[in-house]
């Protein structure tokens, strides 16, 4: 597992260098063959039985911000890459562009808000990050425009067998992909660790057209709904409750014969799984099956409480159902010739 | 030629949503596969007929699936929860029946008697109609899609059904076909899959045809209705030649080659601009370098609704304008 290093890695879409270095740094101790594409994605390859082209997809990339305008005072302004809910920006701590400098997300005052404001999510247009400059040219000297931005988040490991970290979607797919290709199977497969999916599935696009796969499967992050006042038909998926299967999506509508069959081998290696039951949301299965002529796809997942935040919650025990139930699929489908 | 009422029938009756498009696959194949030189099921599920021809390559589509609804959790005493696959509102379907792939059906009902304008697919449930948990857990599942209930209907001008769009359309290749002008062009039927989610088959099924001219067939919108919506098509007015909608501006030459071929064979037509939706030929004319494209439109009112209405003679026209089109230099 290698969750702790990657989730304290920074890799903001269209700035994942510090987990791609760090994929090729242990692809080449575990002696791995592999591209790096135009875009940035990883593409390792599993030599072994082949009876078909398997691409195996998580992406690299976490959401994050965009510094857009530094202001008369120092203070940074900026934008969300990929999907935030401004609810959850306030008071957060951050590390500012490659030199990782420490600032915090501010806002106004409580007791300067007008009644209007009071009470309601702060938009991200209001809000500011502090690095404790005096000016702007101060902070010019430290941060420029196009500069990225992460949450600050320690790898915490409580309860029982749960873990917090910031972009556990998708290192937790990363950690997984390195896994399987360090098991060695003589089963072939690429991992491929890609890039920019936050920001519409980008580098997913690419990479499939390069190896145009007879099946993708995709490992993710993702929501997670079993939070106290909740209805239980709502709880899209369930923490600790094994590696989700995506039935749809809003990219994609997963082929049900082989959501079922993935079930199937699921309770025939007895890998605690459950069903994704919600059809919002999307990953890279939605690029990768309407690549050239097309592929199928399926979606295994570690569900997360407290996705696209600094503080995403998820289960050991789900995250190897999903390792454990993704190489049970590969080994099946790649039986040899 | 007249209008083959059972066999528009039968494409109605069957179930086939987004992403379960098999059996409506199999009764399309079972209808032309004596009158194609080729026939082929990509992966996503695409059905690609071929005529062959050594002359310009052309590409027609028309998809198989339906709107419908996806069960997402089955609870404890029996009733269903489910998300829409496809453009299904909320608040259109309460008190609705809607029929699963293994004939059993439920009824859409909803947690609030008032009807609230904001109202959401999670405060809609499904009653499948038994008082015993266990039969309702054996026989509906997650995954488990299910489309409207409806019984095809005719008037001497009219037919009203379910899933017209998109059945029409395939009716309208399967009779083309059935009957197709002789002709040196290469031409390829595509039956594709997923539409209403997206377009999604006619992406991969226009990459691996490459055609020189892509023309889809699918339902539009009237404006001679009651219903508020304004735009100039009309049922009975003819085969619509779409000029734009959100997914696609119609080639000129594609406009012209269409309206030449109506004009000279005294084909009844009519010009269209819709101003939402798109179809197959949105993805097909960015596929690659880019294939001319347009789109031969079936007016319909009602449109995704349990009752579609379509007027037989449109649909005679627009067989005549896709035949002609077929075997265009």
């Amino acid at each position: 597992m290698f969750l702790k290093e990657l989730t304290e890695l920074s890799g903001v879409s269209g700035c994942e260098y510090e987990v791609r270095n760090y994929i090729k740094k242990k692809l080449e101790e575990i002696g791995c063959s592999y591209d790096i594409d135009k875009l940035g994605n990883v593409i390792a390859h599993n030599k072994g039985k082949k009876s078909k082209t398997i691409m195996v997809a998580a992406h690299m990339d976490e959401v994050g911000l965009i510094v857009t305008h530094i202001d008369g005072d120092g203070f940074i302004r900026f934008q969300a890459v990929g999907g935030i809910d401004p609810r959850v920006l306030n008071s957060k701590q951050v590390l500012v562009g490659d030199k990782k400098i420490p600032g915090v997300i501010g806002s106004k005052a409580v007791h300067l808000m007008s009644d209007d404001e009071r009470g309601k999510t702060i938009p991200v247009e209001k809000l500011y990050i502090d690095i404790g400059s005096n000016s702007k040219a101060e902070t010019e000297k430290l941060v420029s425009i196009g500069d990225y931005v992460v949450f600050v988040s320690d790898y915490v490991e409580f309860g029982d067998s749960l873990i917090k970290a910031k972009a556990l979607d998708d290192r937790a797919g990363c950690s997984a992909i390195l896994e399987l290709l360090s098991m060695k199977l003589d089963a072939d497969f690429y991992g491929v660790f890609t890039v920019m999916e936050e920001v519409g599935c980008r580098g997913a696009i690419t990479a499939s057209y390069a190896l145009e796969p007879d099946l993708g499967i995709v490992i993710e992050g993702t929501v997670c709904a079993d939070m106290p006042g909740i209805e239980e038909h709502s709880k899209s998926t369930i923490i600790g409750g094994g590696a989700a299967l995506s039935i749809m999506d809003n990219s994609t509508v997963y082929d049900i014969d082989i959501v079922r069959s993935t079930a199937k081998i699921a309770e025939d290696n007895n890998i605690t799984y459950q069903f994704r039951k919600s059809s919002a949301g999307g990953n890279d299965a939605g690029a990768i099956h309407k690549t050239k002529d097309g592929s199928k796809v399926m979606a295994i997942s570690v569900p997360c409480r407290y996705i696209h935040s600094a503080v995403n919650v998820a289960s050991k025990n789900d995250y190897n159902s999903v390792v454990n139930l993704t190489k049970a699929v590969i080994l099946a489908n790649q039986k040899g010739e | 030629m007249n209008f083959n009422s059972e066999l528009m029938k039968k494409l109605s009756d069957c179930f086939s949503p987004s992403g379960r498009e098999k059996n409506i696959r199999e009764i399309i194949t079972e209808e032309i596969k004596d009158y194609v030189d080729e026939i082929k099921v990509d992966p996503l599920g695409n059905l690609i007929a071929r005529k062959k021809g050594n002359g310009k390559k052309i590409l027609f589509s028309a998809h198989m699936d339906q709107i419908g609804l996806i069960i997402t959790h089955v609870d404890e005493k029996g009733f269903l929860r489910f998300s829409n696959v496809g453009g299904i509102h909320a608040k259109e379907i309460i008190g609705l029946s809607m029929v699963f792939d293994n004939g059993f059906q439920g009824v859409v009902c909803c947690e609030e008697l008032k009807y609230n304008e904001k109202l959401t697919m999670s405060k809609l449930f499904i009653d499948v109609a038994s008082t015993d948990p266990e039969f309702v857990k054996k026989n509906f599942h997650i995954g488990d899609m299910c489309v409207f209930k409806s019984e095809y209907y005719e008037t001497p001008d009219c037919t009203v059904c379910r899933a017209a769009d998109d059945r029409i359309g395939c009716y309208i290749q399967i009779e083309a076909i059935k009957s197709h002008p002789v002709t040196e062009n290469d031409v390829y039927y595509v039956f594709s899959v997923q539409e209403e989610v997206g377009t999604r088959g006619a992406k991969t099924a226009g990459y691996s045809v490459n055609p020189d001219l892509a023309v889809a067939l699918d339902v539009t919108a009237t404006g001679d209705s009651l219903d508020g919506i304004k735009m100039d098509v009309k049922l009975g007015g003819g085969a619509a030649i779409k000029l734009m909608d959100k997914s696609m501006i119609t080639h000129l030459d594609v406009k012209n080659l269409l309206t030449n071929l109506a004009e000279e064979n005294n084909i009844k037509y009519q010009y269209e601009v819709l101003e939402f939706g798109g179809t197959d030929a949105g993805p097909i004319h960015m596929t690659r370098e880019g294939i001319p494209s347009g789109v031969i439109s079936i007016p319909t009112r009602n449109l995704h609704s349990a009752a579609e209405i379509i007027n037989k003679n449109d649909v005679l026209e627009c067989i005549k304008l896709l035949k002609v089109t077929a075997a265009s230099k």
